[in-house]
């Protein structure tokens, strides 16, 4: 994020303006922030009035617990690692309603393999460890997308219908319980975590550095010309949304493993929580903006509210108020920085 | 003095107007838009039942006066009187008011309302409980039809009429508003001659009740025959208003085109090799048909026509935007098939669109990133991976080779202007290293510093022996840099012509046939 300002081409492109005429000093100094940096600072905000409300009225720290805060990210973890892969559909333009039911679905699955008693330890790992049924609805999604041209929106919610009632029929509605070791152990201690933070640094490079993330970022910005700049944006669209369900995929193994069982409504309304973390982390709805680094600020923003809350002591119900509000005044804040821009 | 629309209405209504002259004049109306004066001190009187024609090539300024007409566009300055009282005209409500409808030619219609909805929007009749009256609004479409001569139901759905109908809706909706004006933007672009037929029979017949018809045409034949006045404009100015019986085409043709070029255009005699790019009897059904051109490595080929004569479609087609249906295209002798434009880079085409905006620009992003999109496919990657070091330097070397006039490469590109947002895109193509360039509008909205810069450029392209394709709807730009101009008509080709012989009446007979 830094190479923006420590990058030596600033002075050089300066140079090449000064040769042709026109130096705009005001503009060489005006230096870039990250993006991140307002909401980060937001994060630090609500930490500070949480420490601020916590000494006043209960007369105890919130920062100063570690074990509280271990907690909520762990809470978090799983709603994270959706959200990086929902973060890349929205920086496409798209939105992916799918992802808790692929959660609960894979859950299912993935559990019913990795029962101790089960005969199909033959299919280990594809089915346990490897969230290959969130891959293949993200690939359902993503081929209904880009070569039916159906809306994001309709496909997504079509999926997450499907996906829900699958995994309800899949035992009838029975939980699956008497998992492995083995499977458990990704869901336990600090596990979830790791995998959360490992999942946000490789799309964050992918994103940044590759192929990949370019044209992602193109197809978002204007799809139209990325199709003449010569990307095959259909099969682009295809790869995006199958990594979002690859993730959300993840996040049911990971959810099944933490409870050590899985039950058909795990993950629901999860779809939601992602979208929230990744709009507050400045993912912009309109596509061609959006950063991991943001997204993982969002779902920490989410995750302590909740947890601060019940530190206070606050009503549930009142979490929820606030939690909406939060939501929407992020994308105003977004709408409200566009329309700046485009005053310019 | 400015009366409101409400006192006009009240006063147009009670018939108490001085029998003006005029029925509706503009006058020193200028428009300026962001790097181009559109209108400068136009003037324009229309008559009372007349058939008022405004003629000019592209660009020349008729759309934009229509819109200040129709209240779309305020002027910048200038007056504008209805009945020879003064009126302004802050939206396109305040010109029904005033008694100036006008008919889009991109039809403005809601395609899942009914006829009858459509034309009595905003208007409904209501009954006493104040729900809409729908049989009392069909009863109206109907006399409104039978007065126009038109056929149709007033309860089918606009969606299920043919484009025709649907103009024909237009129009119809556009006479009920009981307007003194009528402007119509080229109505019969999308009609059959029989359907043309009839509406001017509806034209003449409402001309004769002393409505005064405003009407955008670029085809000369329907001057001589609806139209009893013209005026032209070419960049912006007012040339002359005449009566269409005083006239013959040619001079129509020389007042439209009659500028000097003044603009000197670094046109070089470079040398012309091989045919690099060729293309047989390209045909894209309903948009164009039979195109057969060539172009030799080092030749810059102008394409000439006016709007919508199938100039971007047919390089769209090319480029594998919009795939042929039929036809062929062969590079170096070899026939290749182009279905995806990744297959027409990969054939070392590039394709500067019309559009920087829609289809050009990636406005969130930067310019860096702007610049590298269309080579990443096979290059500057290793692994998947961007190789950002080599590519940031390729990409700084030829912002300074154009000359962007940017801080650093990290600026989006939203903030720059028009220029050098078109020189950050042209950028982009010659990173790919291309044989053939297709230029669409390469100038368009530019201040004329950038323009001749990349007058410039594609000059010394052509010199590196690439094969050019130039799309321009500015004639001494055709004119100036083209070895060779091919005119477009109707999705047809209508001629070549070579340099020696490509003079801007000749290029606007082939265009405007």
């Amino acid at each position: 994020m830094s190479s923006d300002i420590a990058n030596p081409t600033n002075t050089t492109a300066g140079s090449v303006a000064a040769g042709a005429g026109t130096t705009r000093p005001e503009a060489i100094r005006r230096r870039r922030m990250p993006p991140e940096f307002n909401i980060f600072l937001v994060l630090i905000g609500i930490a500070l009035i949480y420490e601020l409300l916590g000494w006043t009225m209960i007369g105890q720290s919130f920062l100063g617990n570690q074990q509280r805060l271990t907690i909520m990210i762990l809470q978090v973890s799983v709603i994270g690692i959706i959200a990086v892969g929902v973060t890349q559909v929205i920086i496409t333009g798209g939105i992916d309603l799918s992802s808790g039911s692929v959660v609960g679905l894979t859950a299912m699955i993935a559990a019913s393999f990795a029962q101790a008693s089960t005969w199909s330890r033959a299919l280990y790992p594809a089915l346990t460890d490897l969230p290959a049924i969130g891959l293949a609805a993200g690939i359902v999604n993503g081929v209904l997308i880009a070569y039916t041209r159906i809306p994001p929106f309709i496909a997504t919610l079509g999926m997450m219908v499907s996906a829900r009632g699958l995994s309800k029929w899949y035992t009838k509605g029975q939980p699956v319980s008497g998992l492995t070791e083995q499977f458990n152990f990704i869901g336990s201690g600090i596990w979830p975590v790791i995998v959360f933070l490992a999942v946000a640094v490789i799309f964050h490079v992918a994103l940044r550095y590759t192929r990949y993330g370019k044209f992602t970022y193109a197809i978002g910005a204007n799809m139209q010309a990325a199709r003449v700049s010569g990307i095959n944006v259909e099969r682009h669209l295809v790869k995006v949304y199958a990594i979002a369900g690859l993730l959300a995929g993840l996040a049911g193994i990971v959810t099944a493993a933490r409870a050590q069982t899985a039950q058909a409504g795990m993950g629901i309304s999860y779809e939601l929580d992602a979208i929230a973390a990744a709009v507050i982390g400045g993912t912009s709805l309109t596509g061609g903006v959006g950063r991991i680094t943001g997204t993982v600020i969002g779902t920490i923003i989410l995750g302590i509210m909740t947890s601060g809350f019940t530190f206070l002591r606050v009503d549930a119900y009142y979490q929820e108020i606030v939690k909406g509000v939060i939501i929407v005044a992020a994308v105003v804040a977004d709408v409200y920085r566009q329309k700046k821009r485009a005053k310019r | 003095m400015v009366l409101s629309p409400q006192t006009m209405a009240a006063v147009r209504q009670s018939g108490a107007i001085p029998g003006a002259e005029y029925l509706l004049s503009a006058e020193g109306v200028r428009k300026a838009f962001p790097g181009v004066v559109a209108l400068d001190d136009v003037q324009f009187k229309l008559k009372r039942g007349t058939v008022h024609a405004l003629m000019g090539e592209n660009g020349a300024g008729k759309s934009t006066l229509m819109k200040i007409l129709a209240g779309i566009y305020q002027p910048d300055a200038g007056e504008i009187r209805m009945k020879n009282q003064a009126i302004r005209l802050a939206s396109p409500l305040d010109a029904l008011e005033n008694g100036i409808a006008m008919i889009h030619q991109e039809l403005n219609l809601m395609p899942f309302m009914t006829v009858a909805e459509n034309i009595w929007i905003r208007r409904e009749p209501k009954n006493r409980l104040g729900f809409v009256d729908h049989g009392a609004m069909n009863r109206q479409t109907a006399d409104l039809f039978r007065r126009l001569n038109i056929g149709l139901d007033p309860e089918s759905l606009v969606g299920e009429l043919s484009v025709a109908n649907r103009q024909m809706v237009e129009i119809a909706k556009a006479v009920s508003y009981e307007s003194d004006v009528l402007i119509m933007d080229e109505p019969t672009s999308a009609l059959t001659e029989t359907e043309v037929e009839h509406l001017f029979t509806i034209i003449r017949d409402l001309r004769s009740q002393g409505i005064g018809i405003v009407y955008i045409t670029h085809k000369m034949n329907e001057l001589f025959e609806i139209a009893d006045e013209f005026s032209v404009f070419r960049d912006g100015k007012y040339i002359g208003t005449h009566a269409s019986t005083d006239v013959t085409r040619d001079d129509i043709i020389r007042m439209m085109v009659g500028r000097e070029i003044t603009q000197m255009f670094p046109k070089e005699e470079v040398p012309i090799g091989d045919v690099l790019l060729k293309v047989e009897n390209l045909t894209l059904d309903g948009v164009f048909r039979d195109v057969s051109f060539e172009v030799r490595s080092g030749e810059i080929l102008g394409l000439a026509g006016l709007v919508g004569s199938g100039r971007s479609n047919v390089a769209e087609t090319i480029f594998g935007v919009t795939p042929a249906t039929s036809g062929t295209i062969s590079i170096d002798g070899r026939r290749v098939d182009i279905s995806s434009p990744t297959e027409a880079i990969r054939n070392r085409m590039a394709f500067l669109t019309e559009d920087r905006k829609d289809t050009g620009c990636f406005l969130p992003l930067d310019i860096l990133e702007n610049m590298q999109l269309a080579v990443l496919q096979d290059r500057y990657t290793r692994a998947g991976f961007v190789q950002e070091g080599k590519l940031a330097r390729d990409c700084r070397e030829m912002s300074a080779k154009l000359r962007v006039k940017t801080p650093n490469l990290y600026e989006r590109i939203e903030n720059l202007s028009g220029g050098n947002q078109q020189k950050v895109l042209i950028g982009r193509w010659l990173l790919t290293n291309p044989r053939i360039l297709i230029l669409d509008e390469p100038t368009r909205g530019i201040d004329v510093g950038a323009k001749a810069e990349i007058h410039r450029f594609v000059t010394e392209l052509a010199r590196q022996g690439v094969a050019v394709v130039m799309i321009s709807s500015e004639m001494p730009e055709v004119l100036g840099m083209s070895d060779r101009v091919m005119v477009m008509h109707e999705g047809r080709v209508t001629g070549f012509l070579d340099r020696a012989e490509a003079t801007q009446v000749r290029v606007m007979e082939l265009a405007a046939q």
